[in-house]
């Protein structure tokens, strides 16, 4: 199989060809907004963080914006800095230059003179690159050049019966066909931590998993909190889930039956052609998705079993739920409705290969559900409070 | 009609996709092959029942995983859940 993409000057493939306004922070995100809006195929999002964070923090959201601009589905940047902020320009250019060559601007507003004066400055660059993005003509590229991140959020009792295993088989497929799955949400792996980590590729996978893991609880401890008690919750609970493995044994679904070659921190560049991987995200759907994004995925694929919205700037997000009645209420939001697979109407391997053929769909430039809505929200991963 | 729903082959225990009340046939595919058995309790939709016999202290197992173990002897047909499972993790270490 394959699917029709943009060949990029560091050799990777997209499956969006976006000009990307990145703000180096919060105080330049108002202004990116702006030049985004005047230029057709410029995207850009709302960054909280870029200020203020003590070094561990601060590496997250640089992870992510340079993640962000390396993405293969963004032909350029503009970057946008206030100026004074602790992400201060040279080094998000330094983090975006050390992932890829692509196209790439700045613009520091308190050098150039105010706002005005950097989105005038700011949008004949986009202008420029959306221009040159759009002389660019796709090529035929075998489905192991993509990355797909999966994610759960919203999740019900059928998201563990039909719509995770579902994700599962279109992951080793991809797996299978040369291409890279990233299983993410660390917080829910907890419980089935040690059945995941039976599933890696060597020792060194093995201990990471576990570690990943240890570390996301010794990080809530430190704020008085315990993942494991009170969990599963007495909603999940009443909804059928007896135990914490079990709540997270439904999760992990999502990454199939394929061994697991690495484990990534946040927001780091995956590797394509990897095959199953994790990277360690919270099970906040928005900061995760973004995280994968930032790692190079070109596209993710989504369970829920409530009905989400998400979407993301630069990464199409494939909705997918295992209720019936969830996607009657919420099609303009869900993508396929895996819940045949409950009552026996269609089989594993025939709900995988639709939702591969999908997803390979998406590649070529089918608009997701998300993406029809203009659904564009993120977030990124924090580990502490502001100084 | 299916009113449960086993994922993986190795469970022992099948999950109810429609609400199932004490006495009804449950009926489950099982590689292409339709199944039944007597529920022997109200089974709320979404939670489950065994489809074998589990002996106190044998691993309770649905996605052909481990997900904790028996605290009593569970029958066929009875539901399982948090009055007659207990989680393995504390175990684990």
């Amino acid at each position: 199989m394959t699917f029709y993409g943009y060949e990029r000057p560091d050799g990777r493939v997209g499956v969006r060809n976006y000009v990307l306004i990145l703000p180096a922070s919060v105080c330049a995100s108002d202004t990116t907004r702006i030049v985004a809006q005047q230029v057709n195929g410029a995207v850009t999002f709302n960054n909280q963080q870029g200020c203020s964070q003590v070094e561990s923090d601060q590496q997250l959201t640089m992870d992510v914006m340079a993640g962000y601009a390396a993405n293969p589905n963004v032909y350029g940047t503009v970057v946008v800095s206030l100026g004074c902020e602790n992400c201060q320009m040279d080094l998000v250019v330094k983090a975006i230059q050390e992932r890829t060559n692509k196209p790439l601007k700045q613009v520091i507003i308190q050098e150039v003179g105010g706002t005005l004066k950097a989105v005038d400055i700011a949008v004949r660059y986009a202008k420029e690159m959306a221009a040159e993005a759009s002389l660019l003509q796709k090529k035929e590229f075998p489905m192991s050049e993509l990355i797909v991140g999966t994610e759960c959020g919203g999740s019900d009792p059928t998201s563990g019966l039909a719509a995770n295993p579902v994700i599962g088989e279109l992951s080793d497929r991809l797996v299978k066909d040369g291409g890279c799955s990233i299983l993410s949400e660390t917080t829910e792996f907890i419980g089935a931590e040690h059945i995941l980590a039976k599933r890696a590729a060597t020792p060194e996978v093995h201990d990471r998993i576990l570690e990943i893991v240890r570390r996301y609880e010794k990080a809530l401890r430190l704020v008085g909190e315990e993942v494991r008690e009170g969990n599963p919750s007495p909603g999940n609970k009443a909804g059928g889930i007896t135990t914490l493995e079990e709540k997270s044994l439904g999760c992990i679904h999502k990454g199939g039956h394929s061994p697991v070659m690495a484990v990534y921190d946040y927001a780091k560049q995956v590797k394509a052609k990897g095959g199953l991987v994790i990277m360690d995200t919270p099970g906040n759907d928005p900061s995760s998705v973004a995280a994968m994004a930032a790692g190079g995925a070109q596209v993710v694929v989504f369970s829920s079993g409530r009905g989400s919205p998400t979407g993301n700037p630069i990464v199409p997000v494939v909705k997918i739920t295992g209720n019936k009645l969830t996607f009657a209420k919420m099609e303009d939001n869900i993508d396929l409705d895996a819940s045949p697979l409950i009552y026996g109407e269609k089989t594993l391997e025939e709900l995988g290969g639709e939702l591969y053929e999908l997803v390979r769909q998406v590649a070529c430039g089918r608009q997701t559900k998300a993406e029809a809505l203009g659904f564009t929200e993120m977030a990124i991963a924090r580990v502490c409070n502001y100084v | 009609m299916l009113n449960a729903m086993r994922i993986d082959p190795a469970d022992n225990v099948v999950v109810a996709i429609e609400p199932i009340a004490k006495g009804e046939v449950v009926e489950f595919d099982a590689d292409g092959e339709v199944r039944q058995l007597t529920a022997l309790e109200d089974i709320t939709i979404y939670h489950k029942l065994a489809c074998r016999d589990i002996p106190q202290g044998e691993p309770v197992i649905k996605y052909g995983q481990h997900i904790g173990s028996a605290v009593t002897d569970i029958k066929t047909g009875q539901h399982v859940h948090v009055h007659n499972v207990e989680s393995h993790s504390e175990n684990l270490d």
